[in-house]
């Protein structure tokens, strides 16, 4: 019973939040895999790719300001503009003539990029770690029910809820945003009633690109930057997505949720076997709900 | 067939002559571009000829490989057993995540797959009693036969051309064609009287197996086993091998998996960036030679008549 003397601690609450502040890195990247999954069917394994080249990107915007809250809103902003237009080339040069091929070469291309992409960011920053101090305004932590919780930690669980809601105003209440939903059920359908769907998907494929290189920003200030931080975290965005149902935005908000707590509750619960509670939850879900928990679009 | 045969018998007459002047590096990367041919051959069953989404075949891989090197280790068991015992475990557990998987189709069906390899993968990589954790298994003991170089060449060869032989024996046979049949139209099979799901699980399960094979020849060979074998990249490295070759010709995988041990050995040599060859080389043939290397030339060099599909 060690383990129900552990759930009980006072440690749970800030693994909690800790957990929540994580589910909102999640959220943003499977987000944007969730879209470009949703609208395209490019099940994209660059993902993760984009998220690193997101991170390495913010580093360098804020060594070359000089670092402060400024240089790092900037590299929040910036940063994602990178990554957003490099996915605008790779889906006009390459994905916009190949939206036919069944998923498994869509698949295996992305994951040709995503070779690409590791071994271009080392040709670029090198095989070392690379780290961004958190700016001196999100130094130091509140109390919360007397427990210690960092400044950024409370900025993430701030952002996650900010980020849901605009996604939301996207794709529901803009033109494009409806236009996307509209292609997403039926392509050809919307290119005969004279809309242009290769700008529309261009337009989702560089918004869901934006949010990997939002994500990988947001994470810079709490990890090294690293090789190889792309390899996990897309198969975790995959499972989120998967999970949720797929092209679902809350279902990615749902299913980050699930991924992000029961990673964190499981290391409490369990230490040496925690990193296997996620996957054990994905597996669940899909035995009861093999579509995902929320309607998938297609 | 019959031309297909004497070339068949020609390789592997040059095969058997390899060690003879290979020195033991060489050999060695001969038994390693074997027992991954073998590998992609094994997936290339399901993915190729059953068209089911197999994500992630190197947990079977692994499997067999942590099974024959812990049945080595910690039992008393004669080594030939635990070279049985490996491949076994790996078909049982096609099994079990094969009837968990089956009720999904395609891409579902691959990232539950993922899941479910991915949970086998963490126990393993987090279990340090049992299964060493991350550092893997090493030194582990064989029988004097197999254990020099060459002796684990010739035990490789013969049974990778044995595992050939049989699944070559089970594509063209009563069930290899009605897999191939549920491939191209499931419903249509369905409709006259074939049991899509049981077809597919049996697939599921040879392929397995043999991918078992593959991972005890590994542990002959290399003398050791580590969690990185059944990380999911790795299977998409086996993916990208039968891509390369062809996934709907038989050979397709070999020639796949024999390009991609042998470039990497020789271009890791002059440069630190083989993936973005890789990237580069897997880009043009998606792009350029859908059916692969292999499907290409036969689809080129191959008169209208003797095509196969």
């Amino acid at each position: 019973m060690g383990w129900l003397a552990n759930l009980v601690s006072t440690g749970t609450l800030s693994q909690v939040l800790v957990g929540l502040s994580r589910t909102t890195i999640l959220f943003i990247v499977s987000s944007g895999l969730t879209l470009i999954l949703g609208v395209l069917r490019i099940p994209n394994v660059a993902h993760g790719s984009l998220y690193m080249l997101g991170a390495f990107s913010a580093y360098t915007v804020i060594s070359l300001l000089g670092g402060g809250l400024s240089a790092f809103l900037a590299a929040l902003v910036i940063a994602p503009m990178i990554v957003a237009a490099f996915g605008f080339v790779l889906e006009r040069g390459f994905f916009s003539y190949l939206y036919d091929r069944e998923h498994l070469m869509l698949l295996l291309l992305t994951f040709s990029f995503a070779l690409i992409i590791g071994d271009l960011v080392k040709i670029v920053w090198g095989s070392e770690y690379r780290s961004v101090t958190v700016p001196e305004f999100f130094q130091g932590s509140a109390e919360i029910f007397g427990l210690p919780i960092p400044y950024y930690n409370l900025f993430l669980l701030l952002i996650g809820p900010f980020i849901a809601v605009f996604l939301w105003l996207v794709i529901n209440r803009t033109k494009m945003g409806k236009i996307a939903r509209a292609a997403a059920v039926d392509a050809e359908m919307v290119s005969a009633v004279g809309i242009n769907v290769g700008w529309v998907f261009a337009f989702t494929f560089v918004l869901g690109c934006f949010l990997a290189g939002l994500g990988g920003a947001l994470i810079a200030p709490m990890v090294n930057i690293s090789l190889g931080m792309d390899h996990s975290l897309i198969m975790e965005a995959f499972l989120i997505v998967i999970m949720g149902g797929l092209g679902n935005i809350w279902g990615a908000l749902l299913g980050s949720l699930i991924f992000g707590l029961t990673q964190s509750l499981g290391i409490l619960i369990w230490p040496q076997f925690g990193i296997v509670f996620p996957y054990l939850a994905v597996v669940v879900v899909l035995f009861f709900r093999p579509k995902g928990l929320l309607s998938p679009t297609w | 067939m019959k031309k297909t045969h004497v070339a068949f018998f020609l390789l592997l007459a040059a095969l058997c002559s390899l060690p003879l002047f290979l020195p033991r590096f060489y050999t060695y990367i001969a038994a390693i571009v074997l027992l991954t041919a073998l590998l992609a051959t094994s997936l290339n069953l399901a993915i190729g000829y059953g068209g089911i989404y197999q994500f992630h075949h190197a947990v079977f891989y692994g499997i067999g490989a942590y099974g024959t090197a812990l049945m080595l280790t910690r039992t008393p068991m004669p080594a030939a057993l635990g070279l049985l015992v490996g491949p076994l475990a790996s078909a049982l557990l096609s099994l079990v995540m094969g009837v968990i998987c089956i009720r999904l189709s395609k891409l579902y069906f691959g990232m539950l797959q993922i899941s479910l390899g991915s949970l086998v993968w963490a126990t393993v990589y987090r279990w340090y009693s049992f299964t060493g954790g991350d550092d893997g298994i090493h030194g582990i003991p064989l029988p004097d036969r197999i254990a020099t170089p060459d002796g684990a060449y010739y035990y490789t060869l013969a049974v990778t051309a044995l595992c050939f032989f049989a699944m070559h024996r089970i594509v063209g046979s009563p069930f290899g064609k009605a897999l191939q049949g549920i491939r191209d139209n499931p419903v249509r099979s369905s409709a006259i009287g074939v049991h899509v799901k049981a077809h597919q699980l049996v697939a599921l399960v040879i392929a397995g197996f043999f991918g078992g094979v593959a991972g005890s020849l590994f542990v002959v060979v290399n003398n050791s086993v580590f969690p990185d074998m059944m990380f999911w990249t790795f299977s998409l490295e086996v993916l990208i091998m039968c891509l390369l070759g062809g996934m709907y010709t038989f050979f397709g995988p070999l020639a796949g998996a024999s390009i991609l041990v042998l470039l990497r050995v020789f271009v890791s040599v002059y440069t630190q960036y083989w993936s973005l060859l890789l990237g580069a080389i897997l880009t043009l043939v998606i792009i350029f030679l859908p059916d692969g290397v292999l499907g290409y030339a036969v689809r080129r060099f191959r008169p209208v008549e003797g095509r196969r599909a």
